[in-house]
């Protein structure tokens, strides 16, 4: 028996692109073709101008901890825990969800500068996580 | 036909089931109770309920409860989004509906076997068939999976940059146990919480705490709504609708509304206040008691700010004043709350809105001339002002 895997994201239209880039190790951020306003999550049309188009950048993975929480219970399936789940300000403005990885749960503070990573784990799946900047 | 909402309706009956951690009945059968229960208060024939609302969460279908229940003919019926951000929005249909004559009685209800059945507290993992599944695939992968966890990443911050500190938590949770002790629904009744006991408590998503978090409960809760000169006509003394409204906002996610500029503060929340206070023609220093939703302590603090009882920040210096014990400034939740009495997704800090304007809460501040209550925190919300007759 291999070991319970993480939950999947499910795949629509409007975000199936965005993992496809993360399966390549790219952080993408949406950006609307006609406004340039960047956002995340993706969304089909642009609330600041009403634009269908879009394309995306590559975010430079680095960024500062917004906020953060470290989950304890309920302890599900294919999660370690204590899990460390930050919110990233992105050098490019816009936040992102994600996990902090070889960090202990004490050592995590807001305003700390962190660095992208690309996880990939066992079955191949690949999802960005950070760490803090500097570290191994 | 009136241009306003305001004074046109009034709660004539509440009812509530038994609250328990497992019912072992089904949960049509605690909405059919519950329902019931309210006609029986407002002494009114089941037959007569015209109107049938419920949340989207409910697994009951109207049609279902109407069979059940024996109502009458159905000229409403409506289920609202958003988990227990409902609540006060299913109040707002009701009200609508029999200010403009659409329907006579409409019964609002929320029955649940939340701990037996479907547990919140599990939040979304397993299988979700919900048309917002993408929303919840920025979470999920990562292991965020439940409401505490969500709900942590804005308190955590919140605290941080206002200085709440554990404590202040353990305030707002003491608080409510404490009321919890004269309410024999309560699922804390005869067990008061000390605050060695809080801090004690094992840390579930930090910065929160068990006792941070609301009980997961089998029961079942309706509201029964007609028109304020109706309202006269039955049993119970009327408590007068000055005021309900529902709020959604800019940046709104249901739970994760992580890329707004400031997260230290609750916008929908403050858009309720905004419009629920316009529409009664009240404001803060008019209320006198609470049921501000409480499926987790720190809910409490960032609303009194949101509804002006404080400052930004504040929250804090209130509860360490004891403002919201029973001779404090804002008595609330004096049924013991979501926290303390059991979750029955708000609808049942609404019946208590109720008791605490016919004088019958287990509670019972010294006069209480406007109530305030709210929607769930955290999501699309909405608040409702209670008066005398
Ligand atoms: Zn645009």
């Amino acid at each position: 028996m291999s070991k319970p895997s993480r939950i999947k994201p499910a795949l629509g239209k409007d975000n199936a692109w965005w993992w496809e880039q993360a399966s390549q190790g790219v952080l993408a951020i949406q950006r609307c073709s006609s406004c340039k306003t960047l956002r995340h999550p993706p969304r089909p049309m642009c609330g600041a101008c009403r634009s269908l188009e879009w394309d995306f950048v590559t975010a430079s993975g680095k960024g500062r901890i917004c906020s953060y929480t470290v989950l304890h219970h309920p302890q599900f399936p294919g999660y370690e825990y204590p899990l460390i789940i930050v919110l990233v300000d992105l050098e490019e403005g816009t936040r992102f969800t994600s996990q902090l990885v070889g960090c202990a749960p004490e050592d995590v503070d807001f305003d700390l500068p962190v660095e992208m990573v690309m996880h990939e784990d066992p079955d191949g799946f690949k999802l960005p996580v950070f760490k803090l900047a500097g570290a191994a | 036909m009136p241009t306003t909402l305001r004074n046109e309706a009034a709660i004539a009956g509440i009812g509530v089931t038994e609250f328990s951690k497992s019912s072992g009945v089904s949960e049509l059968s605690l909405a059919a109770q519950c329902i019931k229960a309210a006609c029986d208060d407002a002494g009114l024939d089941p037959s007569e309920v015209d109107g049938l609302v419920s949340y989207t969460l409910d697994s009951t279908d109207e049609i279902e409860v109407a069979r059940a229940v024996g109502t009458g003919d159905l000229k409403l019926f409506s289920k609202i989004n958003y988990g227990g951000g409902a609540a006060v929005g299913t109040i707002l249909q009701a009200v609508m509906a029999v200010a403009t004559g659409v329907a006579k009685h409409v019964v609002c209800w929320r029955a649940m076997n939340g701990r037996s059945g479907q547990r919140m507290g599990q939040g979304v993992s397993g299988n979700i068939v919900s048309s917002d599944l993408i929303h919840w695939s920025w979470y999920l992968p990562y292991g965020m999976l439940t409401p505490g966890s969500w709900i942590a990443m804005i308190a955590n911050r919140y605290m941080r940059k206002y200085g709440a500190t554990a404590e202040d938590l353990g305030r707002v949770a003491i608080s409510q146990r404490n009321y919890a002790q004269t309410n024999k629904r309560s699922f804390f009744y005869g067990k008061p919480l000390t605050m060695e006991e809080y801090l004690a408590s094992r840390i579930i998503a930090e910065p929160l705490r068990l006792y941070d978090f609301c009980q997961e409960t089998d029961g079942g809760c309706a509201i029964l709504i007609t028109r304020r000169e109706r309202a006269r006509d039955l049993k119970q003394k009327p408590a007068v609708i000055r005021g309900v409204v529902q709020a959604s906002t800019r940046g709104q996610e249901q739970m994760t509304s992580f890329y707004r500029e400031e997260l230290e503060s609750l916008p929908e929340m403050e858009l309720a206040a905004r419009l629920v206070y316009e529409q009664s023609g009240l404001g803060p220093d008019d209320i006198d008691a609470a049921c501000l939703y409480d499926a987790f302590t720190s809910e409490i603090l960032m609303q009194l700010e949101s509804f002006g009882f404080c400052g930004k920040g504040e929250g804090k210096d209130m509860v360490r004043d004891g403002a919201l014990d029973i001779h404090g400034r804002l008595p609330n939740n004096t049924h013991g709350g979501l926290l303390s009495e059991g979750y029955i997704h708000g609808m049942n800090n609404i019946a208590e809105a109720a008791r605490l304007i016919r004088g019958t809460s287990t509670n019972q501040p010294k006069s209480v001339h406007h109530v305030l209550v709210s929607s769930g925190v955290g999501v699309p919300t909405g608040a409702m002002v209670l008066g005398q007759d």
